[in-house]
């Protein structure tokens, strides 16, 4: 027989398995993907296919419904604005991947008229929708949406983000600062070249103006540091906004004074600078990835609304935090359970993906209780409620108190520590001068107090983390290592243990390695695939990927008994595929993986073992890791791997059977002992440990994915670069030191030169922009350098 | 060289134009979505094409 060329889907670029689905010599690999290529050519959209090859997602998902999103309550919640023509709405798509996309869905009105505009935010993977409720309503809109492959991911945890989201005004603040400090060092030139004493008149009024561009930047640009300052105190903390505020304020005293009782120059020009690189620095720190969600929990993974049949037998659709106890709801196809309830109706095939990171559907039978999470395969079932949504298995993780404290106390930064000691010490110095020359010259001691405040700013010492962070940040994200914010860095260099979870973290979720007991042939091989390709479920097409394109041959009398397997007629010989018992009528029990037995005729042909896929080089990054880190695996299933892990984890480090909250406790138990944990996992059943751990890291094979709640997310391709991430982050934190160390010694020139109380304006120019400049270029070349020693750049 | 009050004058007002005029465009939302419209100003518009072409492997 012929292995045909493998084919690829017209749409998503996917293998298409079946040949069948052709129209204008394209092939589709699904009939969605055909739908979406109908749609597109019909509205003449059929430009979307130029502008990039296979530009689609794939289809092979079920539809969802959104009928839902017209309850007045629902719509309420999304839309941010609506008046008598036009509503607008924002939805997060996450399949936004390329140019295309932004093309076809800034042209939806030519599809449907009633959308009047579309704007696409690419990198947040948003669209602003604006349309007219009178031809349109919201649900189809998002069925619109969904019809051509753009499905949009509603939420409420998103939409009430979103209106959390304070506009900061970190730039205006800096244009603000960037604006004044031009303006006043232009000022200060002729003072830094000496004025003769004909145009004294200049010189007044030079500093004039510099004053008046000092008031913005300190009342406007700078005020946060004295906001931070106060409440640190407040709160009897002392870190690094103490001096820097002291300093501002004491700069622009001294500016003031020195024009107001004509004592020559001021520091305005010191002060703006420091100001504006204050800022500079804070905008690189905050400058994080924001297209991906680090906060998620389990609301923005469940749906916003709840199909509940009423004592009338009526389905209407409840908010999710109005579903109550005793409800009796109804779960379609692809749709997940909300909440702890009793199967009541209908076949049950629930697929805990998401949950446990294994993604073989378990079957549930009447009467039995589904643990919420689980996403219903199949036709629709009926459940009744036991549990309030908050209180069930699942998500009364969250009402652990490792979500409810901040996690601020984690691990102190190093930059927090020395700043501490930092301001304890420029107190006690800059008071010491002042006593010291008090009894002599009160003037000089007051020209010395305030001048050590003014030199000992730590301006260099409040940027030497953030650029050194932001440099790490983005060579991890060049790694698809994709981190929360910049104190995860520092977190990574302080662990010594690490924690993983199984399934989906050190197997590849929904990857499995399909093998067949004995050897097939090429006839048998045909009859296999053309039976498994007619079915849905996932062990077949499984199968059928796994045996790849065959020749269609015609099978007959097709007949799929859900939870057994499925029979059919090829030629005149029955067909049967399916479980042990099914197949051979005999029940093994020692099963360790899934198994689909084939028999041909009255001939047993073999079975196909489908077992877990372990991640490539997972031994190596094990081996690679420092012997220094304990290591750890949790995991929520049987310990039917055991045999195969022990090679790599050692024995009494492999804990199965774990529920989510033992997983939770197993890290708080180490971390009393001192012991710095970080925890690797996927699903929805580590977020307890995620959040308890110190540095949480969510795997992910497809970032768009849902993934809990974490401090850093990584992509399943790069878990081998792990032990390089590890031993970057503590070069990155060496950097650290040593920029502390350089910017200290500026610190300490610029100090014992003001404790004579002969620092002039001029001085304080030059040191503090050099210290700036020099601490600025040191963290980013060297930055740049660890991470060149470590291979994580090329 | 009083026409240096002047020219000062002069020049921070134009400043001041500037800095006014990047209040306006930030809270129009211009710094918003820095990538998006990079790539919107490379779609063509008009070309609506019925048949597109397999694009090649």
């Amino acid at each position: 027989m012929a292995t045909l060329t493998k084919t690829h889907c017209f749409h998503c670029g996917d293998i298409c398995i079946t040949e069948e689905i052709k129209q204008d010599d394209k092939s589709f690999c699904c009939n969605g993907c055909y739908q979406v290529y109908s749609i597109l050519i019909n509205s003449k959209l059929g430009n979307y296919y130029k502008l990039n090859p296979h530009p689609g997602d794939t289809r092979k998902i079920a539809d969802k419904k959104f009928s839902y999103l017209d309850e007045p309550e629902i719509e309420a919640q999304l839309i941010s604005y609506k008046d008598n023509r036009k509503t607008i709405v924002s939805f997060y798509i996450p399949a936004i991947h390329c140019s295309s996309c932004i093309w076809l869905l800034e042209r939806l009105n030519t599809i449907n008229p009633g959308i009047i505009e579309n704007r696409v935010d690419f990198l947040k993977k948003q669209v602003d929708i604006q349309f007219n409720q009178q031809q349109i309503s919201l649900s189809e809109v998002a069925t619109l949406l969904q019809s051509i492959g753009y499905e949009p991911l509603i939420s409420l945890q998103d939409v009430v983000k979103q209106n959390h989201q304070a506009k900061d005004n970190l730039l205006p603040k800096i244009a603000v600062a960037g604006f004044c400090f031009g303006n006043v060092m232009l000022l200060s030139f002729p003072a830094y070249f000496g004025l003769s004493a004909a145009d004294k008149h200049f010189g007044t009024f030079f500093s004039l103006l510099s004053i008046l561009f000092c008031i913005p930047v300190v009342l406007y640009s700078g005020i946060d540091y004295f906001k931070q300052a106060y409440h640190n105190l407040k709160n009897g903390v002392l870190n690094i906004d103490f001096p820097l505020a002291l300093g501002i304020l004491v700069m622009f005293l001294r500016t003031l004074s020195a024009y107001v009782f004509d004592l020559g120059e001021g520091f305005a020009d010191s002060l703006t600078g420091l100001i504006f690189f204050l800022l500079i620095g804070k905008f690189i720190q905050k400058k994080t990835y924001y297209h991906l969600s680090f906060e998620r929990d389990y609301r923005s993974f469940f749906p916003v609304a709840v199909q509940v049949i009423t004592d009338e037998l009526k389905e209407i659709s409840v908010p999710l935090e109005k579903l109550k106890q005793g409800d009796r709801i109804l779960v379609k196809n692809q749709e997940i359970i909300p909440a702890d309830a009793i199967l009541l109706k209908g076949d049950a095939a629930i697929d805990f993906s998401f949950v446990t990171g294994e993604s073989e559907p378990v079957r549930k039978v009447v009467g039995e209780i589904i643990y919420a999470g689980g996403k219903q395969t199949g036709s629709a079932i009926e459940l009744e409620v036991i549990k309030p949504v908050s209180q069930s298995y699942l998500t009364g993780l969250w009402n652990n108190e490792a979500f409810v404290k901040p996690k601020q106390d984690k691990i102190k930064t190093f930059s927090s520590r020395v700043s501490k000691i930092f301001s304890i010490a420029l107190i006690i110095i800059s008071v010491g001068t002042l006593l010291y020359w008090l009894p002599q010259n009160w003037q000089l001691g007051l020209n010395a107090f305030t001048a050590i405040l003014i030199v000992a700013c730590p301006c260099a010492l409040a940027l030497s983390t953030p650029f050194t962070m932001a440099a790490a940040l983005s060579v991890f994200d060049k790694n698809k290592f994709y981190l929360k914010n910049t104190d995860v860095v520092e977190q990574l260099a302080a662990i010594n243990s690490i924690v993983f979870d199984k399934t989906g973290t050190v197997t590849i979720a929904g990857e499995n390695g399909v093998t067949f007991s004995n050897d097939l042939n090429n006839g048998d091989k045909e009859i296999i695939f053309n039976i498994c390709k007619n079915s849905t479920h996932p062990l077949s097409q499984k199968i059928s990927s796994f045996l790849g394109s065959q020749k269609a041959i015609k099978i007959e009398e097709y007949c799929e008994i859900p939870g057994a397997g499925m029979t059919a007629l090829v030629g005149k010989e029955l067909v049967g595929i399916g479980s042990c018992f099914f197949v051979t009528g005999q029940t093994k029990t020692n099963a360790q993986f899934p198994e689909v037995h084939v028999k041909i005729g009255e001939r047993y042909v073999g079975y196909f073992a489908i077992r877990q896929k372990f991640r490539p080089d997972l031994d190596k990054i094990l081996t690679d890791i420092d012997q220094n880190y304990q290591t750890y695996l949790l995991s929520g299933d049987t310990d039917q791997d055991a045999e195969a892990l022990s090679k790599v984890f050692k024995k009494e480090n492999l804990l199965f059977k774990q529920s989510p909250q033992n997983k939770l406790d197993f890290i708080y138990k180490k971390q009393q002992n001192n012991t710095r944990i970080m925890m690797i996992g996927d699903g929805l059943n580590d977020a307890g440990a995620l959040k308890q751990s110190d540095a949480g890291i969510a795997v992910t094979d497809h970032i768009n994915n849902f993934t809990p709640g974490s401090d850093a997310i990584l992509d399943g391709a790069s878990l081998h670069l792990l032990p390089k991430f590890l031993r970057f982050s503590k070069s990155a934190v060496k950097v650290i030191h040593y920029s502390f160390f350089i910017s200290l010694s500026y610190n300490l020139v610029g100090i014992s030169i003001a404790m004579t109380g002969q620092l002039s304006p001029l001085i304080a120019a030059i040191i503090m922009p050099l210290s700036t400049v020099t601490i600025i270029s040191f963290t980013s070349i060297a930055t740049h350098l660890a991470a060149k020693k470590h291979q994580l750049i090329s | 060289m009083s026409t240096i009050f002047f020219l000062i004058g002069c020049s921070v007002v134009l400043a001041l134009i500037f800095l006014l005029a990047f209040f306006w465009s930030h809270h129009n939302g211009q710094n918003d979505d820095l990538y998006t419209p990079s790539v919107r100003i490379l779609l063509d518009d008009d070309g609506t094409i019925e048949d597109p072409e397999v694009p090649k492997k």
